[in-house]
């Protein structure tokens, strides 16, 4: 049986067995990799630490190779801590830890890629300072990153998580897809309140397109980031209130994949259309290569 | 399914293609010559070669000669380390026909002047194949361990080497043959399920037809 080729599967298949999400995404990917149950979990674990490590790690003085990138976690942080933030410190929190995590990545600093490196701030920028809200326990959290895999393993079976095929929509919209349901399950949320909320985000960046300036994972990619942690934020709020995708888990992430195919490559990574291709881009570019 | 391929890898930003692939590109390289890189030449090409600086593929591919995995965080210093540790590098860009954009072609030379030249591409996700080996068209991953035999194309060498793998208690999980119809040599490449020991491929080496064999662990 394949569980992962769709989201009704895989929830089917974790009732089947009796498991909450978390524990049948963990068994199944233990088995099909001939890894313990117990190597699985530690390594998930050595993965969350990771992701701590690079938010408490963050450099404001770090700058990427290209110049153009770093600092502005740094400034978004003194801002909220001014009390100058409209939304308030909890989301200013969601807000520069994205930003901590998508610099960090451009300064060739240890991230960890989720599902992507560019759109590696998504996941950390929910789970971290839900945790420093909520006090959340390691465990509570890893079990979040099980369930934000079992999502993105269907998104990358029935779709796609590279942006050179998909466009960003398969980056940070698979990334923000992933932590809505990561969201839902930590705030208590039942597994078709997680389907929704990562059908919800997914639809609300469909069609974003990959248009690296210069080709290099900076502009937009750090910024990118943090709109993708506040998709996944909305989304589960939606869902976690009982609102459903009128479209189905699995049609919108059909509808992504269609979306993707038809993009241009000049959207796709290539670094040659959207804002790649703006005059200041092209300028950039001549200077930089 | 792996879930650690949709959170992870744990790698040193900013690409897993550009950066991570690369590391374990020349990683794959170092193993192949059998160890220190003393001289290295490394020809970018596509997209390695035109962004290739800026996402740091540069610095990635000598972290990897130095031995460095894709998470380590010294990664962005390699050019410094390489100095301070006497291995000699020069890049250029090169226009391989038919190859994947984020390819590069390495050419090695260990200390003692044992020579190995790769041609591999990194394919996404951090994940890499070498489609070259001293200029014979073979395809591998290096996600197993995996023997490669060169010998003289001449009959009784797959067996020979398919028993000494047997006699080790190794399982073979795949085995390429590829013929290089010029030179009348043949490549053998045999991944499988165990690690391989260093005396196991100096026994394949010694073996009669045999020129060459490496392994990657
Ligand atoms: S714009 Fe492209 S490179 Fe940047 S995060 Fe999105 S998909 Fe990745």
């Amino acid at each position: 049986m394949v569980y992962f080729d769709s989201i009704e599967h895989m929830l089917a298949g974790a009732k089947e067995r009796e498991l909450p999400l978390w524990q049948f995404v963990l068994r199944v990917s233990a088995g099909d990799t001939g890894m313990t149950e117990g190597a699985s979990w530690q390594q998930m674990q050595r993965t969350l630490d990771a992701m701590r490590a690079c938010d408490e790690d963050y450099d404001p003085e770090a700058r990427s190779r290209s110049g153009l990138v770093g600092g502005d976690a740094e400034k978004l942080r003194l801002a909220v801590d001014r009390g100058e933030s409209i939304s308030g410190p909890f989301v200013g929190d969601i807000l520069q830890t994205a930003l901590r995590m998508g610099e960090s990545n451009a300064c060739m600093c240890r991230i960890v890629a989720a599902p992507t490196a560019g759109a590696c701030g998504v996941l950390p920028a929910v789970l971290l300072p839900y945790a420093r809200r909520y006090q959340t326990r390691d465990s509570e959290l890893i079990r979040a990153l099980y369930v934000a895999a079992g999502f993105g393993a269907v998104i990358a079976a029935r779709a796609s998580i590279s942006g050179a095929q998909s466009g960003c929509q398969a980056e940070i919209g698979a990334a923000a897809g992933m932590a809505a349901a990561a969201l839902v399950y930590l705030h208590g949320g039942d597994e078709e309140q997680m389907a929704h909320g990562c059908a919800i985000a997914l639809k609300n960046l469909m069609g974003l397109v990959c248009d690296p300036v210069a080709g290099l994972v900076e502009i937009p990619c750090v910024k990118r980031n943090a709109i993708g942690a506040m998709d996944a934020l909305s989304a589960a709020e939606l869902a976690l209130a009982g609102i459903r995708s009128r479209i189905p888990p699995d049609e919108v992430i059909d509808a992504m994949r269609a979306v993707g195919e038809a993009l241009p490559p000049s959207l796709r990574e290539t670094g040659r259309g959207g804002l790649a291709a703006t005059p200041t881009a092209q300028a950039l570019r001549s200077v930089l290569l | 399914m792996n879930v650690f391929d949709l959170i992870g890898p744990i790698m040193v930003g900013p690409s897993s293609s550009h950066t991570a692939g690369a590391v374990r590109i020349a990683l794959v390289g170092r193993k192949l010559l059998g160890g220190r890189v003393a001289e290295a030449e490394i020809l970018l090409h596509g997209s390695f070669a035109d962004t290739g600086r800026g996402h740091g593929t540069d610095r990635a591919l000598v972290a990897g000669l130095l031995g460095m995995e894709s998470d380590d965080r010294r990664i962005p210093d390699s050019f410094e380390m390489a100095r301070q540790l006497g291995l000699a590098f020069r890049f250029g860009t090169v226009e391989l026909r038919g190859a994947h954009p984020n390819s590069v072609l390495l050419r090695l030379k260990s200390p003692t002047g044992d020579a190995v030249e790769l041609e591999a591409a990194s394919i996404g996700g951090g994940r890499i194949e070498v489609r070259r080996l001293d200029g014979m068209p073979l395809c591998f991953t290096a996600e197993q361990p995996t023997l490669i035999v060169t010998n003289a194309d001449q009959p009784g060498s797959v067996a020979d080497v398919s028993h000494l793998l047997a006699a080790r208690g190794i399982n073979i999980a795949t085995f390429q043959v590829n013929r290089d119809s010029r030179g009348g040599r043949a490549i053998m490449v045999i991944e499988c399920d165990a690690t391989l020991p260093a005396s196991l491929v100096d026994e394949v080496a010694d073996l009669p037809g045999i020129l060459k064999a490496v392994c990657v662990n």
